[in-house]
């Protein structure tokens, strides 16, 4: 599928933890500005891939590579890329909420203060917890840790810490998976709201979440791209007979 | 439920028993400790008071005391402190979150392990060599404290890996994520959140140094020093080879004053240890996910 304004585009991709193909020969554009959601079974590659989009398995000594990912053009495994660089311009919510355990303040001020930041840290903290829905539940408690909120407040409060460092893309890995239907509720909310300053990139294993929140939908099975396209095409008339399969709930 | 023998008298028997022998034995060791304290006390209290902390030691009971090896251990714990603790802590961290996982973090790893096993009279032998001979520091504090950060270094690394990879990954992935350098997520959150179990670790080796006689003697620390040590280049005793020395003498009054020397010592132990476990657990309180 072609996208009009694509921020990063994956050519021919594999990834190898040691011998083993985690993703397979897979080549996608994720458009600007827009929520795509990648969707498939456990153990398919979502997350592999997600976390290969912002150097995030750099960690992981048995991760290899080949095929391109540019993104603004460049390719972000090449020797001149710098992964600190990339990470801070392709940003990362993780499925369970892991807050600094620190001051709620200082969660959003630290990225911001190692990477040089010189505005205002008063209103960068304010701004962010606005963007992320969360203002008006702690502005009367900014300097309590950040580990006396809920679940869902502290999976808020990562997407602020996210969104304070002023990312091109936030990349999002299951960030509803670990919290009860009401907090789900508000980040879905939340992640329609902040389509229109960021591009989202969305793992989830939720269909109908996939089908609430984004413009497109990536569907991965064993690695393998199956199908992608605009999320309404995907679940009401999807291409491909093993996408209809998973969607309409007959395996996975 | 017929396919079941639950004999539930029998086992519920087990488990008392076995829960009473641990007991037993706890109460054991804590006892064989309480008798060890209440001897020495009995024998060395009358000994204990200023004059016995002012006095340099004596060939006369009632005169000697116990300053210049209570300084000497100061100042070698002091130094022992500062040589092995950055060090230690710099290794692991190298080690933990630095190096690749392979087989040469594993030989690594294995002969960390060993060293940290390796008698303490080897130590002696080898600051012998190097630091006193090879050196030329001669009988020097310097010396002693370099064959003790030797000595020690293994416990403090092992301690600060384990307490290093007890912080949550999901913790230093957070910090990547917002384009943190690795030495930025070390500093400002594996570090700190690691602090209490590096601690521990130095209490232990720290303790271990202050106790430690056998490397001292053998690069050749004093038994008879009438003065405190005013450089690193000095020579020294310390509290465990004034305790050994006194304690051999054929005088019964010098098994006394060795009994007080005792309760000097132990006395320092606890203070020290009481200082580390206050700064831990208010490290601790700190950090908890």
């Amino acid at each position: 599928m072609v996208v009009n304004n694509p921020v990063l585009k994956i050519h021919n991709l594999n990834i190898r933890y040691g011998d083993s193909l985690a993703v397979k020969n897979c080549s996608v554009e994720i458009e600007k500005n827009k929520v795509t959601a990648i969707i498939g079974p456990s153990g398919c590659g979502k997350s592999t891939f997600l976390r290969t989009l912002n150097r995030m398995n750099d960690f992981i000594d048995s991760f290899s590579l080949d095929g391109q990912i540019l993104f603004d053009g460049v390719d972000i495994y090449d020797r001149q890329s710098d992964p600190v660089d990339i990470r801070r311009r392709i940003g990362m919510v993780f499925q369970k909420p892991n807050p600094f355990p620190k001051t709620i303040y200082k969660n959003i001020t630290w990225g911001p203060h190692i990477n040089g930041y010189k505005g205002n840290f008063d209103n960068l903290v304010e701004g962010s917890l606005k963007g992320a829905a969360l203002w008006d539940e702690v502005k009367d408690r900014l300097n309590e840790s950040a580990l006396s909120l809920s679940g869902g407040q502290q999976q808020r409060l990562c997407i602020a810490r996210c969104i304070a460092m002023q990312p091109e893309v936030i990349l999002m890995d299951e960030p509803a998976s670990a919290l009860d239907p009401k907090s789900t509720a508000h980040i879905e909310e939340l992640i329609t709201k902040l389509r229109k300053d960021y591009t989202i990139v969305i793992v989830t294993h939720n269909m109908q979440q996939a089908a609430r929140v984004s413009d497109y939908t990536l569907f991965l099975y064993e690695g393998e791209l199956i199908e992608y396209g605009i999320t309404k095409n995907i679940f009401t008339k999807p291409d491909n007979q093993q996408t209809e399969d998973y969607i309409t709930g007959r395996f996975g | 439920m017929n396919n079941f023998n639950l004999n539930s008298a029998k086992r519920k028997k087990n488990e008392r028993i076995f829960k009473y022998l641990c007991q037993l034995f706890t109460w054991m060791s804590l006892l064989i400790l309480l008798v060890l304290i209440y001897h020495v006390s009995i024998q060395g209290l009358h000994y204990l008071n200023l004059d016995f902390l002012n006095n340099y030691p004596s060939r006369f009971p009632d005169k000697a005391g116990i300053k210049s090896a209570l300084w000497g251990s100061t100042w070698l714990i002091s130094l022992v402190f500062i040589l092995s603790v950055p060090i230690g802590v710099a290794s692991a961290i190298y080690l933990e979150e630095y190096e690749k996982k392979g087989r040469l973090a594993r030989l690594i790893e294995i002969n960390i392990a060993n060293l940290a096993g390796v008698p303490s009279i080897v130590y002696g032998i080898l600051g012998l060599t190097i630091f006193v001979r090879f050196f030329a520091l001669d009988r020097s504090l310097i010396a002693g404290a370099l064959t003790m950060s030797l000595l020690v270094l293994p416990v403090i690394i092992i301690a600060a890996r384990e307490a290093l990879r007890a912080v949550p990954q999901s913790i230093r992935h957070g910090a990547y994520a917002l384009g943190a350098t690795q030495w930025q997520t070390i500093y400002h959150h594996v570090l700190p959140a690691s602090l209490p179990g590096i601690l521990t670790g130095v209490i232990l080796a720290m303790s271990r140094a202050i106790g430690e006689t056998a490397p001292l003697i053998m690069i050749g620390a004093l038994t008879y020093v009438a003065f405190i040590p005013e450089s690193v280049m000095d020579p020294f005793s310390t509290l465990p080879i004034q305790i050994f020395n006194w304690a051999s003498r054929p005088q019964a009054a010098f098994e006394e004053v060795a009994a007080a020397g005792i309760i000097v010592l132990l006395l320092v132990l606890l203070t020290m240890n009481a200082t580390a476990v206050l700064i831990r657990n208010y490290a601790q309180r700190k950090y908890r996910w």
